[in-house]
């Protein structure tokens, strides 16, 4: 299958999106990331029975306290698709890159950006 | 154990405005099983300090540590040596850590990143409910093993009051009459005779009503 | 007569084997003390004695002791009513000496609404006494003469001194021996809690009287009429402790509505008549919410009127 994905996001693989934990999501956020969605299982069909759920109560968390600092809470989603689905995952790819240029870049990464400009001058 | 919850985000950034250097500083134990305060609520409560005031373009040092306990003096000295690198403490311990660590450190504000809530089991995934007031004068062997100082809205030693309805309390339907789960109780340890002794007016002194409680124990002491 | 604890009217009453009827008033949510009077002045010779109810609701309202002298200064008995939720044992204690000292006559003992209902409720309650506890230390005050610290007291108060019962209230099985244990605290008459069911009702007060306890104290059996069918929905769903049985609600919904305060009324009546009838009643506690006005003619149409001469 080749399918058209967008080039400009980092796929990181977990063993299983239970793994992935709030902390996760706001260090890339910390270190410039412009938004981050995580892709898990259908839900019912998690191998270790709640581990999507999990990842989607992360998300939330992440997304409100993001929310609250002023990055804002649609930079970071969950997705649900089983396995066999890569179209369905080029699909949510481009949906999800999409959505974050339109909000253009993170103000995280602007702030960094301007600090690392000011210490090149210094 | 002490239970807690953290604080709302917007509330800690206001408390920490005005300080450049901060350390965020867990304990690693009640609050880190109620997930309020431990290693993993230090890292993120910091990554998002660090975010807050970076998209504000303000340079800030914003540092992490837990300890493996803030109500002893032993793992407080551990930050002895660089407690003057900052400008405050966040501290996520229960009320006991927070002010036995500004007790210590007398020029370094220090404060509290979480609301110290009770004494409480974890009941459920997610749910910490309380079950003791440490009113410094256990009953619970007159009364089934259920408090009802902490457990009755009304702490009534002699219950229930006329508010309870279907086994809940007045003032709430997700509130267990604590009465009933006594009378329950004792049903199961076949002495609902005890439920007709009068429970006498109670000595409060132990409680909060006497002034800040001590133990002092001669026999441990060195 | 030296069998009387108290120089109270209802305590006269009672024990001259007369069913006793009393009555309630709210004080105001201000300092007038008219409204208080006004209400009292209206009832006063239909009822031996007056409840004035100490913040129902948790709701802040002027003193039920203040109320109860604003009262008593008319020729109308009060039964103070004293709620451990606000007070702890030297405020209890103290008001109970303030009530003395106005030769108020009768008190009684509860626990109180929990303050969030009210309009305070981001206050402490105190529960330093639960309400068998507060019946305790006024029959120790009284009886023995001393305070709870162990001193003596100079003129102890001469109260006759109650307690509530809800016979509705959960779990059912223990409100009898509930009621023994009020009774073992030294309660010496009792009021109860709304009667809608009278039925289950029935049964407490057989229960009760197996045990023997309708000898050992007077109980008088709560009524409240019924305003209308909205009022009759409110009191089953909202009202903590309260079995308002479905025919009530139909018997009422089935008359226009601007005949359902009449029905209410004429269902309370009803309901005391053949209360009346059931053995260990000692009298009756007409609790017309806001409805003074009607309390003159529940007390008449039952048959309750004119009061005994005691």
């Amino acid at each position: 299958m080749r399918l058209k994905i967008p080039t400009n996001f980092r796929i990181i693989r977990v063993p299983c999106t239970g793994k992935v934990d709030i902390i996760h999501i706001l260090r890339a956020f910390e270190k410039g990331a412009d938004g981050v969605y995580v892709v898990g299982c259908m839900e019912g069909d998690c191998h270790f029975n709640e581990g999507n759920f999990r990842a989607r109560k992360r998300v939330e968390q992440a997304a409100r306290v993001l929310e609250k600092i002023g990055v804002g809470k649609d930079r970071v989603r969950m997705y649900n698709l089983s396995s066999g689905e890569g179209p369905l995952f080029a699909q949510y790819s481009t949906e999800m890159v999409n959505r974050v240029k339109e909000m253009g870049p993170s103000p995280i990464r602007l702030a960094r950006q301007q600090m690392a400009k000011k210490a090149d001058a210094a | 154990m002490i239970i807690a919850e953290k604080k709302p985000i917007e509330e800690i950034i206001r408390e920490v405005e005005a300080y450049d250097r901060i350390l965020v500083l867990g304990c690693n134990e009640c609050v880190t099983v109620c997930e309020a305060g431990g290693k993993k609520e230090v890292e993120v409560l910091a990554s998002v300090l660090r975010m807050n005031f970076m998209a504000q373009n303000r340079e800030k040092t914003i540092d992490e540590r837990t300890l493996e306990r803030q109500c002893d003096h032993e793992y407080l000295e551990e930050i002895r040596d660089v407690i003057d690198q900052y400008d405050a403490v966040i501290s996520l311990a229960c009320g006991v850590g927070v002010q036995f660590a500004a007790e210590k450190y007398m020029t370094t504000p220090v404060l509290p990143g979480v609301n110290t809530v009770c004494l409480g089991a974890n009941e459920d995934r997610g749910l910490w409910t309380e079950r003791c007031q440490a009113c410094g004068s256990c009953v619970l062997a007159r009364t089934g093993g259920i408090c009802p100082v902490s457990r009755c809205a009304k702490r009534v030693l002699n219950g229930p009051c006329g508010g309870s309805t279907n086994g809940k309390c007045e003032i709430s339907k997700d509130t267990d009459c604590a009465w009933q789960l006594i009378i329950d109780r004792l049903k199961a340890l076949g002495k609902m005779d005890d439920y007709e002794i009068v429970a006498p007016v109670k000595d409060w002194s132990t409680d909060r009503a006497g002034g800040p409680r001590t133990v002092t124990r001669e026999d441990v002491k060195i | 007569m030296s069998d009387y604890v108290s120089d109270s009217r209802l305590e006269r009453v009672l024990k001259a084997g007369h069913l006793g009827v009393t009555s309630e008033c709210g004080p105001p949510r201000g300092s007038d003390p008219e409204e208080i009077k006004k209400k009292g002045l209206l009832i006063k010779d239909y009822v031996d004695a007056v409840n004035v109810t100490d913040n129902q609701t948790a709701m802040t309202r002027m003193s039920s002791l203040a109320a109860c002298v604003h009262l008593k200064l008319l020729g109308i008995e009060p039964v103070l009513q004293m709620v451990t939720r606000d007070r702890n044992r030297v405020a209890l204690q103290s008001d109970i000496l303030g009530a003395a000292s106005f030769d108020i006559s009768n008190m009684l003992c509860l626990s109180g609404d929990h303050q969030s209902f009210g309009d305070c409720s981001q206050g402490q309650n105190v529960h330093d006494l639960d309400s068998m506890q507060l019946v305790q230390t006024v029959r120790y005050m009284r009886d023995e003469g001393k305070f709870l610290g162990g001193d003596d007291i100079k003129r102890p108060p001469r109260l006759f001194v109650g307690a509530a019962a809800n016979p509705f209230a959960d779990p059912f099985e223990i409100r009898v021996p509930r009621l023994a244990k009020k009774i073992a605290c030294g309660a010496e008459f009792i009021q109860t809690q709304c009667i809608y069911n009278i039925d289950k009702f029935k049964e407490w007060m057989r229960r009760a009287a197996d045990r023997g306890l309708t000898e050992q104290v007077f109980i008088m059996a709560g009524m409240t009429p019924m305003k209308s069918v909205g009022m009759a929905k409110y009191m089953k769903n909202k009202v903590p402790g309260m079995d308002v049985p479905d025919e009530i609600i139909q018997r009422l919904s089935g008359v226009e509505k601007k005949n359902q305060a009449e029905e209410g009324i004429k269902i309370c009546v009803e309901h005391i008549q053949e209360l009346k009838e059931v053995p260990g009643i000692a009298g009756f506690h007409i609790m017309a919410i806001e409805w003074e006005e009607k309390v003159p003619e529940i007390v008449e149409k039952s048959g309750l009127y004119p009061r005994p001469e005691v």
